[in-house]
């Protein structure tokens, strides 16, 4: 110390670099994050990011479950769209097993695959509004996702973990009042986006706290394996239901929205373009579902047998009782499965050994790519900065922690 | 995905990086290549900068535990390329304690990836720049997804009330956790009857 003091000139004043902690407990960490910030003065120098305060240990304890009770953990990954994560799980088993699902299972899917994309951008967007110090959004945003939550409670019976897509379809058929409401309820929401558009998209302190923070360029989305509205934002046309279409995405018409300059701003209204096209394809899923008749789940190993089969068939009985005690067993193989969840690629690395239970299962969720690029993003904005930044990056613990 | 197109980069891998590369093969549309271990870093690099591969995001690195194997960790690493819209999964064989060359030099990404492997399997990676724990707790003993590791972990953590500070104690269960076994008996389990002469030759 003394001796660093006596190279300094006269007139110059010793420094130090501030380190901070921000969290585990910060509203505007979006659950359990620890920030190690080594600050010069305002501006920050280096962002560390001590994650894992949610760790669960799904993957391990998915290891000692059969295939379908490992589903409802998928829910828990990601609790704010939580049947877009199932979906990649119950792919990855169906791609595995060579499974076919019904078409009225594959339009469902595609619609609350959509709703939950609605649910998401709903809470990232009005809560980065509140982390940039607006109050309203969230109010509006909530009611709206209130009755999203309800859709989700009238066809599973569960507001948040629903374990409704299931291997070879969907657990329940859709009673058609819930999908005339869906559909009646599609025609009130744009003008609530319309609301939050007004609200937001022209304000000035929203702008001045997003436009030109946290830019990504299109080389560095790649360099740190972004995806979903991340690459979007940086002006890549990336969309996993686009071009590599999985479920019946190739049949409903949808544009991607993408940004131009990279930065918080652009991220903000590329979800806000997508919740208008998520509307869309829940509106043309309706309208599908109406031609679209008939089971919805595939009726074999994977999936129980009727209620009315097993009070006449002893060997529905006894499949019943065999797929919920042992579960069914998936062939040797391993497989990848990825879906655009509303964050990004939400992936399943599943390793199966032919027996009941998976032999490993790799869950590669979309945030934790985007939180590990935290110091780059952060290093040399503003403090204030960083809950916009992390605002923006639409982190969730759930999955980021596992 | 388009199956010749995924044949025709396999054969271009093997001619291209022969030394690198010790098999490939495509199953359910999936491009696995079997690649060597001390190369992988090299192997990264070419994926990337290629012009016929392209592979400019990793998606995931992970490993699979096959204890009793001579080569007892896999370490599997995706690709994408969104330029070309293909995938590849590319595989090594580590045996244990040995190191892996790191691909933080060519994907910034590997960082955290990299790292959750060293937390979870104990894999070591050569030339990493912070291989630090990353999930688990804070002066965590063990690897928990290693196969040896048992589910319910070594030690449990409580709010002492005297004490005032959280206590970390050995797992202490009511129940010991049943892990029931479902292999037809006709098929599968060798069961040793107590009592028996196998029984007697263990003991």
């Amino acid at each position: 110390m003394n001796r660093a003091s006596g190279q300094l000139e006269e007139g110059e004043r010793r420094l130090r670099n501030f380190n901070i902690n921000f969290g585990p407990q910060h509203p505007a960490a979006h659950g359990v994050l620890r920030l190690v910030l080594e600050l010069d003065g305002e501006i920050v120098e280096r962002c560390d990011p001590h994650i894992g305060l949610l760790h669960r240990g799904t993957e391990k304890l998915m290891e000692s479950r059969t295939y379908l009770q490992n589903l409802p953990y998928f829910d828990r990954l990601d609790y704010v769209a939580p049947m877009n994560q199932e979906h990649a799980w119950c792919l990855a088993i169906e791609r595995l097993t060579d499974t076919r699902i019904p078409r009225r299972a594959s339009l469902i899917r595609v619609l609350y695959s959509e709703i939950g994309r609605i649910l998401n951008h709903l809470l990232n967007v009005t809560t980065q509004a509140m982390d940039v110090g607006a109050l309203t959004p969230p109010l509006w945003g909530f009611e709206e996702r209130e009755k999203l939550m309800v859709f989700y409670e009238r066809a599973c019976g569960a507001r948040l973990h629903a374990a409704y897509f299931r291997p070879g379809g969907v657990h329940r058929d859709l009673p058609p009042e819930l999908i005339d409401d869906i559909f009646a309820w599609s025609e009130t929401f744009p003008a609530v986006l319309d609301d939050i558009d007004g609200l937001l998209t022209e304000n000035r302190i929203f702008k001045q706290r997003n436009v030109d923070i946290g830019v990504v360029s299109r080389d560095d989305a790649r360099n740190w394996s972004f995806s979903g509205v991340m690459v979007r934002g940086s002006g890549l046309a990336w969309d996993l239901r686009r071009a590599q279409p999985y479920e019946c995405y190739d049949e409903f018409e949808f544009k991607v929205p993408v940004g131009a300059n990279g930065d918080c701003y652009d991220r903000y209204l590329c979800r806000m373009a997508e919740m208008r096209e998520s509307v869309g394809i829940v509106r043309q899923a309706v309208e599908k579902l109406a031609d679209a008749e008939g089971d919805v789940i595939v009726r074999g190993k994977l999936s129980p047998p009727s209620r009315s089969d097993m009070k006449t068939s002893m060997e529905a009985l006894i499949h019943h009782f065999k797929l919920y005690t042992e579960g069914f067993r998936v062939p040797e193989g391993e497989i990848y499965a990825a879906v655009e969840a509303p964050k990004g690629e939400f992936g399943v690395y599943l390793v199966s050994d032919g027996t009941n239970r998976p032999y490993k299962a790799k869950i590669r969720a979309p945030g934790f790519a985007h939180l590990q690029a935290m110091d780059y993003l952060c290093t040399g904005h503003q403090l204030a900065d960083v809950s916009a930044i992390l605002g923006s990056l639409d982190i969730v613990f759930g999955e980021v922690d596992r | 995905m388009d199956l010749a197109k995924l044949d025709r980069l396999a054969d271009y891998l093997s001619k291209r990086q022969e030394d690198r590369v010790r098999s490939t093969s495509v199953v359910r549309g999936e491009l696995l290549v079997e690649a060597v271990d001390y190369g992988i870093d090299k192997f990264a690099e070419f994926l990337r900068t290629d012009p016929k591969c392209l592979f400019t995001t990793l998606v995931d690195i992970t490993a699979v535990d096959r204890p009793g194997e001579d080569l007892r960790f896999e370490v599997v690493y995706h690709f994408l390329s969104m330029e070309l819209n293909h995938r590849i999964r590319v595989r090594i064989g580590v045996r244990e304690g040995e190191p892996v060359p790191s691909v933080v030099a060519t994907f910034p990404s590997a960082n955290w990836f990299e790292r959750e492997v060293f937390d979870m399997y104990g894999i070591l990676f050569s030339g990493h720049p912070d291989l630090r724990r990353l999930l688990t707790d804070y002066g965590f003993s063990g690897h928990p997804l290693r196969k040896d590791f048992p589910l319910t972990g070594y030690s449990e953590v409580r709010y002492d009330g005297e004490l005032k500070r959280v206590v970390y104690e050995p797992v202490k269960l009511v129940q010991e956790y049943r892990s029931f076994d479902f292999m037809s008996p006709w098929e599968g389990a060798e069961y040793i009857l107590p009592e028996s002469a196998e029984a007697d030759e263990k003991a």
